[in-house]
């Protein structure tokens, strides 16, 4: 399936992320977006207004973000691609409403232009505090994609990939911007809408007697059938059968959670994607998503400058998270470098995936701005120095 | 009698509401003397008497005893997160304005935890019915105090008696701009039928409060015998009042009820105010969402 050209603003565009988020999500087939305001986000829910009257969409500005981020869901049910948008205290709010979605297999995009945080933090200033909340935030056991994009440009291409992530699997996907990337302006470039690729859901159309909704076979992801379609269906954020009844048995939570892992863990090699620079005979390699991702560049060239050997990985895809390429490389290299806007995240997941293999070196910051090259700098030299 | 109406060999429905309960998922869980069920009676009658096609009707509840109403009815049912069913409701109507979206729960659900959503989704004329099922407790989670929990009254966390003031549900729903508002309890199932099927087809917010005994976590801690009983203080405190101020129906505890039709009142629903806006303003440049268009909304 291609995009529907009425929404797709084909050229060149000197826009920012979250201006291009927005755009991405149009090209994407998104028709309904439930927001609050609140920075640094909210120019994506702003061009949204600004936009859908004129392409057959719907905004609603709700009361809060605990109503934006059901209100999506609501929609989803009735037929519609959907997105709500926020930041660090909206997330956080959000936080039950990721857990339904999953719990439900609504398919939905949750965008989180991150801030420092915790609490009203710094509001417009960067940080990449909420990459496990966006993880582990909501209560139970789940499983979820999140992206994370370095450009206004990536800000467009992988709001579309989300939203056809979210179409695929049935699961919530996160955007996880930042301030930095969702402020930042640059050339974005969008393409004919018949050269952007789009997921379509897949739909039930059998008969309705004997009809289960969550019943997914071999795909592990069911069929979708919307409110209106006849077939009567009953969705609930209980513990469910085939049949979407609640079924509080111990047999029933173990087959449904084991599938709602499943469905993500065991097609994660389709999901995965990073980008490599350099890492074949590298004795070092920085492990870096987003907005680091490019305060990282500079202090890689300054190692190499130094005769360092040094190369390059950018998570695309965060969660999941790829474990066998991080398994793999720290049985080949000396260190990883991590450096990200946050105390230390996703640097865990790395030292859990290289097991003592390599020395791994966390490059943490409090956020509110980004990274000194130098300080990865030092972190590279030190973590040769380690071990 | 004549002996047919005795003959079970006969195509008679066991119950004639069970075409649109999800009878593989019953018996229900609510207790003996509940009033939910009669509740719930009533309004498969409304719907079968309301010339609505059910393939095109909703029910979205939240959590409580009530919010489990969604998941027996025989029809698209969403059993959403607690406090969240108006939002919820208000997503699956804008995406699709052909559906009868009808949220069904219960006091402390969409009063308290989902008090905000309710005020608003009625200030903008949201086009959903809400029915509340007010017990005045929190049932489920055993019998604490809710906004809804008379003065006077003793719940699991006031257990020396409730002081905080109640909700007066129909005047809250009038002044933030309900359409159609009623009340009545479990006892008055005619009327609640009716008013049912008159909320059901009415345009925009419109809300229907329904008292209902709680026998086990209400009436049992408050000395106040079964649901029988309950049903009997209905009876006999309930007047029927249509068009009373909403400002005097405030309800205390086991004291007078007013009961009736309060509001009934005509504005353009939240659906109706963005087409036309936009259609004024922008003409033949504003593109209704591909449900609206197919209805002819614009």
């Amino acid at each position: 399936m291609h995009a529907d050209p009425i929404g797709v603003q084909t050229g060149a565009h000197f826009i920012d992320g979250d201006h291009s988020c927005a755009e991405g999500a149009i090209a994407a087939g998104c028709r309904f977006v439930a927001g609050y305001p609140i920075t640094p986000s909210t120019e994506v829910v702003e061009r949204m207004a600004e936009r859908f009257p004129f392409v057959g969409g719907i905004f609603i500005q709700m009361e809060d973000e605990i109503a934006s981020s059901i209100a999506i869901q609501g929609a989803a049910w009735g037929g519609k691609k959907t997105m709500t948008v926020t930041s660090g205290p909206g997330f956080s709010l959000m936080m039950e409403h990721i857990g339904f979605a999953a719990m439900t297999e609504t398919p939905c995009v949750f965008v989180d232009v991150q801030r420092a945080g915790p609490s009203t933090g710094l509001p417009t200033m960067p940080a990449q505090g909420d990459m496990m909340q966006a993880r582990w935030g909501s209560h139970g056991d789940y499983s979820i994609i999140a992206l994370s994009p370095n450009s206004p440009q990536e800000c467009f291409d992988l709001t579309i990939h989300a939203f056809n992530l979210s179409e695929r699997y049935r699961v919530p996907v996160m955007m996880m911007m930042d301030e930095c990337v969702g402020h930042m302006i640059e050339r974005v470039v969008i393409p004919e809408a018949e050269k952007i690729e789009i997921v379509e859901r897949k739909m039930y159309e059998g008969p309705k007697e004997n009809f289960q909704p969550f019943d997914a076979g071999r795909d592990m992801v069911p069929m979708m059938v919307k409110a209106g379609d006849g077939y009567r269906i009953h969705v609930t954020g209980l513990t469910h059968d085939e049949r979407g009844y609640p079924n509080m048995t111990v047999n029933t939570q173990g087959r449904l959670i084991q599938r709602l892992m499943d469905k993500i863990r065991l097609n994660a090699d389709d999901i995965v994607m990073y980008k490599e620079e350099d890492v074949k005979d590298a004795d070092v390699v920085v492990v870096s998503y987003g907005i680091t991702s490019r305060t990282a560049i500079p202090a890689i060239e300054q190692a190499k400058a130094k005769g360092l050997k040094v190369g390059h990985l950018r998570l695309v895809v965060v969660w999941p998270f790829p474990e066998k390429r991080i398994k793999e490389l720290a049985r080949h290299v000396k260190s990883l470098v991590v450096p990200e806007l946050n105390m230390g995240q996703i640097v865990y997941e790395v030292e859990r995936c290289a097991a003592g293999q390599c020395n791994v070196v966390s490059v943490p910051h409090a956020g509110g701005t980004v990274h000194q090259p130098k300080d990865i700098l030092a972190a590279i030299e030190k973590s040769l120095r380690g071990k | 009698m004549p002996e047919e109406l005795y003959d079970v060999e006969s195509n008679v429905p066991a119950n004639p509401i069970e075409d649109l309960l999800r009878m593989d998922r019953i018996p229900h869980i609510w207790c003996p003397g509940c009033g939910i069920g009669t509740t719930v009676n009533c309004f498969v009658r409304a719907l079968q008497t309301s010339g609505l096609d059910l393939d095109k009707v909703s029910v979205v509840s939240g959590i409580g005893c009530t919010g489990r109403v969604a998941g027996y009815m025989r029809l698209d049912s969403f059993h959403t997160t607690h406090g969240r069913a108006i939002p919820f409701a208000t997503g699956l109507k804008l995406a699709n304005p052909e559906l009868k979206v009808i949220v069904y729960s219960g006091d402390g659900d969409l009063t308290a935890i989902g008090g905000n959503h309710f005020i608003h989704a009625a200030r903008r004329n949201m086009d959903i019915t809400v029915i509340l099922i007010n017990n005045m407790i929190y049932g489920m989670t055993g019998g604490q105090v809710a906004p809804t929990t008379p003065v006077g009254a003793t719940a699991s966390t006031t257990p020396h008696g409730n002081f905080e003031e109640t909700f007066n549900l129909p005047f809250l729903a009038e002044s933030c701009g309900a359409v159609y508002v009623a009340r009545w309890t479990a006892h008055h199932v005619r009327h609640l039928t009716k008013s049912i099927k008159e909320a059901v087809a009415k345009k925009g917010f419109s809300f229907v409060e329904i008292l209902a005994p709680c026998p086990t976590l209400f009436s049992r801690r408050n000395k106040l015998g079964d649901g029988l009983d309950q049903m009997e203080y209905y009876r006999d405190s309930s007047e029927i009042k249509n068009g009373a101020d909403t400002k005097s129906v405030a309800l205390d505890f086991q004291g007078k009820i007013i009961v009736g039709k309060f509001v009934d009142k005509v504005r353009p629903t939240y659906i109706e105010a963005m087409n036309n806006h936009y259609k004024a303003k922008y003409g033949d440049r504003y593109v209704p969402s591909d449900e609206m268009r197919k209805l002819n909304h614009a």
